[in-house]
Formats: C-alpha cells, structure tokens, sequence
C-alpha cells in the first residue's frame, strides 16, 4: 500500500537531510503507528505520502502510483486514494456537521441521492447521529475530531493518514479517537498515524515504527512508545 | 462537483465578500461604459463621414475674368472647352452625377450667404467663376479627378471640400482614440481588480481549498467556484454598462439630435454591437484575470 525505498528527503537550504535512506514497507489492512521526537522527519514521511513535498532521492509507491512519474494533474487521484486527519480538525466552521461531512462527497461529484445515504451512516459510524444539524463550534474536540475522521472516510479512501488526532484531547476523548480508527482498520483500511501519546501505541499493541533525525531506528509488530517509555 | 452544490458555493462566497464584490461590479461597469463610449464614439465618427462624404462635391472651377492660374492665360473659358469638360467629367468611372452652375446660379448663392455683409454689394456675376459641381461614387477617388482636369486649358482650380473636412475628421479621430484609450485603461484597472478580489477570496476561503485538496478535489473544481464569481461579477457590470449606454443613445436621440440638425448620429445597430463586444472584452479580461491568478494561489 505504501513502499518507501531509499527515500532521501533535504529541503531547500539546509544542509541535514528531513529523511535519509529510509526502506519500509506498509501493507494493505496494516495499522502503523508513526513516533519519534519532534524534527525526527514524520511530517516529512506524511507529507511525502500525499505529495506534498517530492523526496530528493528514492522511489515512493502509494496505493499502487509510482509518486515519482505522477503527473501534476493526476494528484487528486492520489488524494482521493488517501483520507488525512489533523490534530486541528480543520472543520469548515460555517457549516454544519452533516455539511462538513457532505463536503468531500460534494467537491467529488457525488449525487444528492448518494449524500443522502452516506452522510447518515458515517454520522451513526461516528456516534454523532443527533448531532448532524450542530455547528463545529457547538461540540466538543474529541466530536470535532471524530466528524474529521468520517470527512476523511466517507469517501472510502484505501488510506487513512492521521497526523496526531489526539494531540489536542483528553486522554478519555483519545479512546474514543482510537476505537474509532481501530474500527476503520478492521473494515480494510490501512491506518497510519503519527503521535507522541505514549500511552495509546503501548495499548493499542500495533506496528511502530520510530524515526530519529531522519532515520528509521525501530520497525516492530507489535510494538510500544519507546524502550524506556 | 454537481451544478447544484456549485452554485450554492458561488452565492455563499459572493454574498460573503460583498463589498468586494459591489466594487468589482461598479468598476466593471464604469470601465466597460467608459470602453462603450470610445466604440460608440467610433460609431458616430463613422456615421459623420458617411453623412458628410455623402454630401461634399468637386468642385471644378472654369477659367473667368478675374482667374490668374497659367490654364488661363487664353482668357475666359470657351463653350467648347466647357461642353468638352462635361463630356469627361461624365465619362469618368469615379463620378456619380455632375451639376453646371453658371455665373448667375454663383451670384444667387454668393448674395445668399453673404446678404447681411457689405462685400455682396461689391461683387457682380461676372465675377464670380462658373463650375461644374461633381459628386463622386466613393468620395475618397477625389484624386482621380484632380490629376484628369487640373492643369487643363479652360479649368482654373479643382478644389475638394474633403481637404477641409478631412482637418476637422483628423480631430475626432483623435478623439475617439482618446476615449478608447481611457477605457482599455479602465478595463485594464478592473482586470486587476478582479485579480486581486479574487486572491483576497481565495485567502479568505483557504480553509475550504484546503480540504478540497486533500479530499483530491481537481484543481479544476478548486478553481471553478472562483472563476465563476469573477465571470458573475462581470456580467453583472456588464449588464449596467449596456444600460449605461442604451440611456446614452436615448438622451442623444431626444435631446442632442434635434439640436444639431448637421449631422447624423450612431445608430441603435451600434449599440447592441458595442455590448456585444463589451460583453466578450467582459468575459475574456475576467476569466483570463481569474485564471492567472487562481493558477498562482490555489495551486494543487
């Protein structure tokens, strides 16, 4: 699903590659927790995954593209492949819940028809089924973080790219967050997610995979935060 | 994206920046009235050579007493060397119709346009010179007529009145360019207007491109929302400026026309014609305004 090989990233004007030499493999259906210090290079990964950025050196494969011959125009396919998740939700603040969700369906040329379908059976995936007519700024972060999580799905992307959902919520509002993706996982879809919460890698038991100064120090199965903790 | 989601998207964002809006469509018609103006003014300039090319003759004066030319120096023109001329003249493919005024028809006309001066009472017949008055098929062959007679015996002078028009067409020539000028400047000013209303809007609606990206919304849908409000905007202004110039046209056919019974004026024709090419100058700068600036700040 996705494959990094020999990836080398340096960005403009510096000297320190943001990844250097970095081969790893991820899997369709794999659930991959994505840790390291900050500057370690995971933005950098993520980015690179969604074409944000192009690696300096190496070959990157996401959902079956060779990103490197990807034409320009053909990035939104990409995209489309690809669901993203921010700590900052980034919910459109004058719409509401349901809208925010009917968006993506929107901007993707679906039918009235099928938005009609869609949007209330994410909103009851989510548990926010009597909340659709809400404004974001009328629920809760971790709510605002679970409609981010059904825009980012509705669409059936065959990734999902989250990029520290629970940085920004309560440890008892991160379960919630983690059951939710756990569940998207378990419906086929590769999750990749970038944290610092220790406390979620070590109970959630997934692959992890650890980057340090750009560098993939630690890939193991079932993993934890860090040795030491 | 569907017609219906893409039309709620452009009201919501014109009705969100609405002042900028009001402003790019007020610029949009003033410079769009101002660049009708310069057309219509071009309409009217050519309505006037039509009117008066229409009107003005060659006129080919006969040697009198008082002529001084060296074609003269046999004295006053004689009756064959007058028939002669006539023949040519008439036989000439330029010519449409030609008119003898002998030296009585000249003194009538002198005393007429003269009959509050004291030079009418110093000025017999025989001293006026007899002409043939020619009225030419295309008025601008003036030339082929000069070089036929001028210098022939019994012809003093061929004089056109289109040289004296010609100074006064030179003016609003230069006038119409002037007022064509200023509004290829205006629509010049709305153009970036437009630009940089639209980069304002692209900023203020970043959040929303945002999340069209990521969601692998085409950069074509991205810009799509944008483009039409700009191309809105210009119909819009469009619509006042042919308003502008209908009431133009209808002041000058109720209150100027009557006055300045001299001349003919533009025709409706020339009105719709101008809003026409007022309603392609419209769509063009704004759509190509849009797309350079939208390629620049919504990039993929």
């Amino acid at each position: 699903m996705i494959r990094f090989e020999n990836v080398t990233k340096v960005y403009q004007g510096q000297e320190r590659p943001a990844l250097e030499g970095v081969n790893l493999e991820i899997t369709k259906g794999e659930f991959v927790f994505l840790v390291g210090k900050s500057g370690s290079g995971k933005s950098t990964f993520l980015r690179l995954i969604l074409r944000e950025e192009r690696p300096t050196s190496g070959i990157i494969h996401v959902a079956g593209k060779d990103l490197g011959s990807l034409a320009t125009h053909k990035v939104p396919e990409l995209r489309r492949q690809v669901g993203t998740v921010f700590q900052d939700f980034r919910l459109l603040p004058n719409k509401t819940i349901s809208e925010n969700i009917a968006f993506s369906l929107h901007v993707l040329g679906y039918s009235q028809k099928e938005i009609n379908r869609e949007v209330p059976e994410m909103l009851e995936l989510v548990g926010l089924e009597d909340k659709g007519d809400r404004l974001p700024s009328e629920i809760s972060g971790g709510e605002q973080q679970r409609v981010a999580i059904a825009r980012a799905y509705v669409t059936k992307p065959a990734i999902i790219i989250a990029d520290e959902p629970t940085g920004n919520l309560d440890p008892e509002l991160s379960v919630g967050i983690m059951k939710l993706l756990d569940r998207i996982n378990r419906e086929g879809t590769t999750v990749l997610m970038a944290t610092h919460d220790s406390g979620i890698v070590d109970q959630m038991r997934k692959r992890v995979i650890e980057l340090d100064n750009g560098h993939v120090i630690r890939d193991q199965v079932r993993g934890v935060y860090g040795y030491t903790g | 994206m569907r017609a219906g989601f893409l039309f709620k998207e452009v009201r919501i964002g014109l009705r969100r920046n609405l002042t900028m809006t009001f402003a790019v469509v007020v610029t949009v018609a003033i410079s769009l009235s101002l660049l009708g103006i310069g057309l219509l003014s071009n309409a009217q300039v050519n309505a006037m050579k039509d009117y008066w090319y229409d009107k003005i003759e060659v006129s080919v004066f006969l040697c009198g007493t008082l002529s001084e030319s060296p074609t003269c120096a046999n004295g006053v023109v004689s009756p064959d060397q007058r028939a002669a001329i006539k023949t040519d003249l008439e036989a000439l493919s330029v010519v449409d119709s030609v008119f003898y005024e002998s030296q009585t028809e000249a003194f009538t006309r002198f005393k007429e346009r003269f009959k509050n001066s004291a030079i009418a009472q110093n000025v017999t017949a025989d001293q006026l010179p007899e002409s043939f008055r020619v009225k030419l098929k295309d008025p601008t062959q003036f030339d082929v007529v000069v070089s036929a007679f001028s210098g022939r015996p019994g012809v003093d002078i061929v004089q056109d009145q289109r040289t004296i028009l010609e100074k006064f067409f030179k003016l609003l020539d230069v006038l119409r360019n002037g007022a064509l000028l200023v509004g290829l400047f205006s629509v010049l000013t709305a153009a970036l207007l437009i630009s940089n209303t639209l980069r304002i809007a692209a900023f203020n609606r970043r959040r929303e491109t945002g999340v069209m990206k990521l969601v692998g919304a085409s950069s074509w849908s991205i810009q799509l929302p944008f483009l039409l409000e700009g191309v809105f905007s210009a119909i819009l202004g469009w619509v006042f400026a042919t308003g502008l110039l209908s009431g133009l046209k209808y002041v000058i056919d109720q209150k100027v026309a009557p006055l300045l019974t001299f001349t003919k004026f533009f025709a409706w024709d020339q009105v719709w014609i101008s809003s026409a090419i007022l309603l392609g100058v419209g769509l063009f700068v704004s759509i190509l305004a849009s797309l350079i600036t939208l390629r620049r700040y919504l990039k993929v």
